[in-house]
């Protein structure tokens, strides 16, 4: 299953570390990163496979929203199909 | 490969313009329920419910959680239970209602529909004592919702059903008295009721539907709202186009948590539901989109032509989106449960006369609206018999859900809360319609009827 990872917040040192080891450590694959920063206001936008991730969705979900919170930013993960529902015919 | 502001696109649809799916709605059929003793029948009925539906609950919150999309709602409809009961030796179909209220509450549903009866073309014995039993039935109870059939544009309307259920509303609306007549807010009267309709009160499981089946609501005025501030002074076209693209980016997130239900609960897809349902939060409301398109309060002359555009829009959009597509599929006017129509309504600016109009062009009718407390019964009936009457000539479903809030006059605002929001409470005519109601019997189908 692939999934859509959004951090948004203040940019920062190693948000990117971050969110990639936590990523790592749950064996979740990442495909493609995109990141821009305007005005020290950080949108990152990750495309992520979570074939091999044994952990449930809802645990994985919940371990992110925490790192961020952490960090004073909102990561969010959804699956990817709610993207193109809306974005693909 | 999506891009970056596709993406951050649909966040800002589901956080910042109420994008959501309003309902889940599991179908199941009752008919197996059937039995001559009340008990036995109450229970076969409380556990094929929470037998079928046991699981609906937690994963409706799964889906919800995995897309990041509000699902609002989880429910259950079932096979009117004046179908399932008429085979019991009683007088009373109030067990029948708190067995249905137990299995909801066991199943974590905020709502259960179906207490109801189809009397279109006349009552059997069964509906009558259903009826009868309507008011002790919903003020005893919690989330079951009651709806009636009067009429259809095939058998005509049932004038005597009407007559009683405006009776009936006032009895409703005194047993509820303590919480504004909160009763009638779970009460609906149909002409036209469709069979698989996912949204409450109207609810209820037809019987050529499945053993159970899952229906979805989707909503969305928000979304269209925004959308229609970008094209502003754009003509018609440009107008009906907007929202066409935006009713199928809506109704493609229904088709996919649908199917996804479905799988996941091993129970057959339905239909997808595509309505622009509003809730009482400022930024999803339909009276606003209304407004959008260039008048400056809803319930001013023109408010009919832009609502039939809109209504039509969203159906052409949503259709293709969805491989099947049912239910009531337009656009809600709820004025409880809206936040502008609340506002256009206490501004004087949308009155029960321009909301008939505007139940001409839209998915259903009246609905959630408080008049004063000593409103007769006769003058329910007869606003029920014109609202009939729209539904059986043009063909559409028509709905009455109405509120005479006991001790209010007009000004007086009836407060409801959560989902159903705050009536103000709006006028009716004062001059009776008694004699017109107590003819009695039916008013014959009309022409178009006879299509064979």
């Amino acid at each position: 299953m692939k999934a859509i990872i959004t951090v948004i917040g203040r940019d920062q040192v190693g948000i990117i570390a971050g969110v990639c080891s936590l990523l790592s450590a749950r064996n979740i694959n990442i495909l493609d990163i995109s990141q821009t920063v305007l005005q020290e206001y950080l949108t990152m936008v990750m495309l992520v496979d979570m074939t091999l991730c044994e952990q449930p969705f809802g645990d994985v979900a919940d371990s992110l929203t925490r790192a961020g919170e952490e960090r004073g930013l909102s990561i969010r993960i959804q699956r990817e199909d709610i993207f193109n529902a809306i974005n693909r015919i | 490969m999506l891009n970056q502001n596709e993406i951050l696109q649909t966040l800002a649809m589901i956080d910042q313009q109420h994008l959501d799916v309003r309902t889940i709605t599991m179908g199941i059929s009752l008919l197996s329920c059937a039995h001559s003793d009340v008990h036995t029948a109450c229970d076969r009925i409380y556990d094929k419910i929470t037998r079928y539906a046991e699981k609906l609950v937690p994963t409706g919150e799964a889906i919800e959680r995995e897309f990041g999309i509000p699902i609002v709602n989880k429910r259950i409809s079932v096979t009117p239970i004046a179908l399932v009961a008429a085979a019991s030796e009683t007088d009373s179909y109030v067990p029948f209602a708190q067995a249905l209220d137990r299995a909801a509450h066991t199943c974590g549903v905020n709502f259960i529909g179906g207490f109801s009866a189809l009397v279109q073309k006349g009552m059997t014995d069964a509906d009558r004592i259903l009826i009868d039993s309507i008011p002790e039935a919903l003020a005893t109870t919690d989330v079951v919702c009651s709806s009636v059939n009067v009429g259809s544009t095939k058998a005509g309307i049932d004038m005597d059903a009407v007559a009683l259920m405006g009776r009936t509303i006032k009895d409703l609306a005194a047993r509820t008295a303590d919480k504004g007549g909160f009763g009638c807010a779970k009460l609906v009267v149909f002409c036209n009721a469709v069979e698989d309709n996912p949204f409450m009160a109207g609810a209820f499981h037809g019987v050529g539907e499945p053993e159970r089946v899952i229906n979805v609501g989707v909503s969305g005025p928000g979304v269209v709202h925004h959308a229609l501030q970008a094209v502003r002074g754009k003509s018609f076209d440009v107008l009906a186009e907007t929202v066409k693209k935006t009713a199928f980016r809506i109704t493609r997130v229904g088709q996919l948590v649908a199917q996804e239900a479905s799988r996941r609960l091993n129970t057959p897809f339905g239909i997808v539901d595509l309505s622009l349902a509003p809730t009482p939060a400022v930024g999803d409301s339909v009276a606003r989109i209304l407004e959008e398109m260039g008048l400056e309060v809803c319930g001013t002359h023109g408010t009919t032509a832009a609502l039939a555009l809109l209504n039509d829009a969203v159906k052409k959009g949503g259709v293709m989106a969805s491989s099947s597509v049912g239910g009531l599929s337009g656009a809600f006017i709820p004025v409880s449960e809206d936040e502008g129509m609340i506002a256009a309504a206490r501004a004087g600016a949308l009155t029960l006369d321009k909301l008939e109009a505007m139940t001409c062009v839209c998915s259903v009718g009246l609905d959630m609206i408080a008049v004063p407390g000593d409103t007769t019964a006769e003058t329910l009936s007869a606003i029920i018999a014109d609202e009939a009457a729209i539904g059986m000539i043009n063909s559409k479903t028509t709905a009455v859900r109405i509120i005479p809030a006991p001790g209010c006059q007009v000004g007086d605002t009836v407060e409801f809360g959560g989902l159903l929001g705050s009536a103000p409470v709006q006028p009716v005519h004062p001059y009776s319609s008694a004699a017109f109601i107590a003819r009695g019997g039916r008013i014959p189908a009309p022409m178009h009827s006879l299509r064979n």
